[in-house]
């Protein structure tokens, strides 16, 4: 599914951190945005799944065909790995065995019956990303998917990107790493929303 | 919608899930308060309904900053928020699963305890119904007090003093309804009242919790 973003502005906590952003994600693509801390990624991907409404602009199709993952993995202490996925699954309707195949696709098959309270960073991280396979949701939206995740399993969510792109899913993901994928990539800063007054003048006004 | 029930059902039961937390509150306020008031059993008779109302709503207070704060903390509110599910269906379900966990657990314990406060014969049944009517009221009104304040760390205060006014009229009509009960008057007017309350917080709440989530996620 084609995601299509016009002329968008977003705000974080009232104040515009980006506008005029536009740009198209083909069915079967993945964008890649850059840009430095506080420029405004997360506020955008939050929009797009919308969590916060946009100040202007318009996004197709809207948040009910996007999957979001932030920076928190959503994962409760005492549930294991098998009820958090069999739960989500449900929440989405998905198929009885999506759960068994996003085990296998992020290779959590030894850990089915540990709460998540006894899994590593990365282990848990693999978990988060693990439900978006259950969602079956064709618009990936991640925020620094690749957190706390070594080598190997960088390269198991590469592969999982790459399935869902070849399924006709495509996927906006904000990260600072290469995951060598055929990815364009955009970076924000030349969307940033111009302020009223230049950082000197409040860096000044602090007496800074 | 029911898996999220039976989600926030298994995680009140297992380690840390707080149940048992409000039922536990209340057996010791009850039983605490003849140690103070004295074994006067006259003086307790004439208290007891009043008691057993006030315990009853300060037991599901102390439960309720955790309805949604726990998914908050670790992002499952934000994920939830974007499941093909309405946010207010969402907010109803975690209010009946908080009903489950304290509300009826207390109604199923206050006719024993009223034994302990000397409640008269006729105010038992009247007991338990008043108190299976006005405990979804006070878990709804609850929730609606943590969805305002589930972006504030350390919210509780701020939640207590928003809900207890909130709770006042509850407390009024079920404490009347056990009295007249205890006094072998009507108890009619109270009780549908208290239903009312109930029926009009359960219907309209839901909206208003859903609308704060949403600010409070942004």
């Amino acid at each position: 599914m084609q995601l299509h973003v016009d002329n968008l502005a977003v705000a974080r906590g009232g104040v515009p951190v980006l506008q005029g952003v536009s740009f198209r994600v083909p069915a079967g693509a993945a964008l890649i945005l850059r840009g430095p801390n506080g420029v405004g990624k997360t506020t955008l991907l939050r929009t797009l799944a919308g969590l916060q409404p946009a100040l202007a602009g318009r996004i197709t199709p809207g948040p009910e065909a996007v999957a979001y993952a932030g920076h928190a993995d959503g994962l409760k202490a005492t549930l294991t790995v098998t009820e958090t996925l069999t739960f989500w699954a449900r929440v989405f309707g998905a198929a009885g065995n999506a759960p068994a195949a996003a085990i296998r696709a992020f290779d959590l098959g030894a850990l089915t019956d540990r709460p998540t309270q006894n899994l590593s960073a990365g282990q848990k991280r693999r978990l988060g990303l693990a439900r978006l396979l259950v969602t079956g949701r064709p618009i990936w939206v991640l925020d620094e998917p690749t957190v706390s995740l070594d080598a190997a399993s960088t390269g198991l969510f590469t592969q999982a990107l790459r399935g869902h792109c070849a399924g006709g899913g495509s996927a906006i993901i904000a990260t600072h790493i290469d995951l060598g994928l055929a990815a364009e990539v955009l970076d924000l800063t030349q969307f940033r929303a111009v302020r009223s007054r230049t950082d000197d003048a409040f860096l000044a006004e602090a007496g800074l | 919608m029911t898996a999220l029930l039976l989600r926030d059902l298994r995680l009140a039961f297992r380690a840390g899930g707080g149940f048992g937390l409000a039922l536990a509150f209340f057996l010791i306020v009850v039983t605490l308060v003849p140690f103070g008031v004295g074994a006067d059993t006259a003086v307790l008779g004439r208290i007891a309904a009043g008691v057993l109302w006030v315990a009853a709503l300060l037991a599901c207070l102390l439960t309720l900053d955790r309805l949604f704060q726990t998914d908050y903390e670790d992002g499952s509110l934000d994920l939830l928020a974007t499941a093909p599910m309405p946010l207010e269906g969402v907010v109803a379900i975690k209010a009946l699963a908080h009903w489950l966990t304290t509300g009826l657990p207390l109604t199923l314990a206050a006719p024993m305890l009223g034994v302990l406060l000397n409640l008269p014969g006729p105010a038992y049944g009247w007991l338990a119904l008043s108190l299976a009517l006005g405990t979804p009221a006070l878990s709804v009104i609850g929730a609606f007090g943590a969805a305002l304040t589930v972006g504030v760390r350390r919210g509780g205060l701020l939640l207590s003093l928003l809900v207890l006014p909130l709770y006042v009229p509850v407390l009024i009509f079920g404490a009347e309804a056990v009295r007249r009960g205890a006094e072998a008057l009507d108890p009619t007017t109270p009780i549908l009242l208290l239903a009312g309350i109930t029926l009009a917080s359960a219907a309209l709440l839901p909206f208003a919790s859903a609308a704060a989530i949403r600010v409070n996620l942004r």
